[in-house]
């Protein structure tokens, strides 16, 4: 079947079998390997994206499924080629990643988070990534750079006149 | 980790896809996916064709119907955890939504969806069944309605005709001003499915007597339980914890819990009573909080 799809901004028209997963079609067909195939069956949340701004687990979601929606994988977060998102910064400075095969999807869920809550509790970063297995067991670093990113992502927001009153 | 191989139609309406069902016998109704999509992945579902109703129009709506929230089967679970209307008037609803699944899987998840599987564990059908919710479903062109007693025979297993589509869920709403809930359960790690949860929601008059009650066990036995003779006996009655326990394990004497790895029967009845009497101490705890 042909399909339509929006990623990153870009339109896509890929040709699959209805049975072709949103994570395989990203990866095989499009290239775009960010997106990462662990359990396949919605367990280890490595395979995350964004649809319409929500975080989802593409291999839950058959390609033939996804035309109409705004699809946002790793490779789309970034503000420019050699740039990093604060998230995907944050992540580097505080070492929230070991094997870095949870990573994508660890950013994109706590993405997702930040965008609908620019001020979240730890326990609310806990409960955000919940979903995402990480098997080196690095969670504490990857707490703690999401703590790291919002915290800049909301200096970042405030107005300018409030900045440089306090400079 | 690869599903077999199906056809796949996007029906514009109910209509078609009753009929689309009648047609094939294997084909199944996918909406949110995110329990069928695991079962095809590991093969043990192979529907020969996949019917998208994810988007039919007019089938994802909350609407306050004042004795009841109706509730379109394709309503998204995301939508329910943060609709307001919920949080007012179904607060049992709203209490066990950050329940269900991850939020990754209630971002793609139906009510319809849940409800249709009938899994005991799912906290969406023990909410259903603990305040006797209404569901509806579409066959061809005829509408029927059922109660979850009737609806909900077995473990993944309901009165859902193959052909036919859930279209509403209608969960009646207490009028009475002091309503308080509580909500517990057990599981390996936060929103994984649970091997023992309780529900309960009290209404109380103005000396924090009990006016009205439903408690809600769900995990435990093949289809949620809902203790009516527990909600009765409490009618009248202030919270005492040694009282609602005894009646409770009176309550649970007999019931045949499920056994697995995870799960004795015995671990689930001992646990569903100590959960029981938490969700209804936090239920009469939080009524007690509001107003008359």
């Amino acid at each position: 079947m042909k399909v339509e799809l929006n990623i990153n901004n870009e339109t896509h028209v890929v040709e699959v079998e209805p049975r072709t997963s949103l994570l395989d079609c990203l990866r095989e067909k499009l290239l775009l390997t960010g997106a990462h195939a662990g359990c396949e069956h919605g367990v280890c949340g490595a395979c995350t994206v964004l649809i319409d701004g929500s975080a989802a687990r593409s291999c839950l979601m058959f390609a033939v499924q996804a035309d109409g929606y705004a699809i946002t994988t790793i490779e789309g977060l970034a503000p420019g080629p050699g740039e990093l998102s604060p998230l995907q910064d944050a992540f580097c400075e505080t070492h929230g990643m070991q094997c870095g095969y949870c990573t994508p999807a660890m950013i994109l869920a706590a993405h997702a988070l930040l965008s609908k809550n620019p001020s979240p509790s730890r326990d609310e970063i806990v409960e955000a990534i919940s979903g995402n297995i990480c098997r080196c067991t690095g969670y504490a670093q990857i707490v703690e750079a999401i703590a790291l990113a919002a915290e800049r992502m909301r200096g970042q927001n405030e107005p300018q006149e409030i900045l440089s009153e306090r400079a | 980790m690869k599903p077999a191989s199906f056809e796949y139609s996007r029906p514009a309406d109910l209509d078609e896809a009753c009929a689309l069902l009648a047609a094939d016998d294997g084909a199944r109704l996918i909406a949110g996916g995110q329990t069928l999509v695991p079962l095809m992945a590991m093969r043990l579902a192979r529907p020969t064709r996949l019917i998208d109703i994810a988007r039919i129009p007019g089938l994802a709506y909350i609407r306050d119907e004042g004795n009841t929230i109706a509730i379109g089967a394709a309503t998204k679970q995301q939508a329910v955890e943060s609709d307001s209307l919920v949080r007012a008037k179904l607060p049992l609803l709203a209490k066990v939504m950050p329940y269900v699944g991850h939020g990754a899987t209630r971002a793609r998840g139906t009510v319809g969806g849940s409800l249709a599987n009938g899994d005991p564990a799912a906290e969406i059908v023990l909410v259903a069944v603990t305040l006797g919710a209404t569901l509806v479903w579409r066959d061809g062109g005829k509408a029927t309605e059922i109660g979850t007693s009737d609806f909900f025979i077995g473990p993944m297993v309901t009165a859902l005709p193959q052909t036919a589509c859930l279209a509403e869920a209608r969960f009646p709403v207490w009028p009475e001003p002091r309503i308080g809930v509580g909500f517990h359960e057990v599981n390996a790690r936060q929103s994984d499915f649970a091997f023992v949860s309780a529900a309960a929601q009290i209404a109380l008059d103005n000396e924090g007597r009990c006016t009205r009650a439903a408690i809600g066990i769900g995990a435990a036995t093949a289809v949620p339980l809902r203790l009516d003779t527990v909600a009765k006996t409490l009618q009248g009655a202030r919270f005492e914890e040694a009282a609602v326990r005894a009646l409770l394990r009176a309550a649970l004497a007999g019931i045949e819990p499920m056994a697995d790895l995870h799960a004795s029967a015995d671990y689930r009845r001992r646990v569903a009573l100590t959960l029981a009497v938490r969700a209804i101490a936090d239920a009469y705890q939080a009524a007690a909080t509001r107003r008359a």
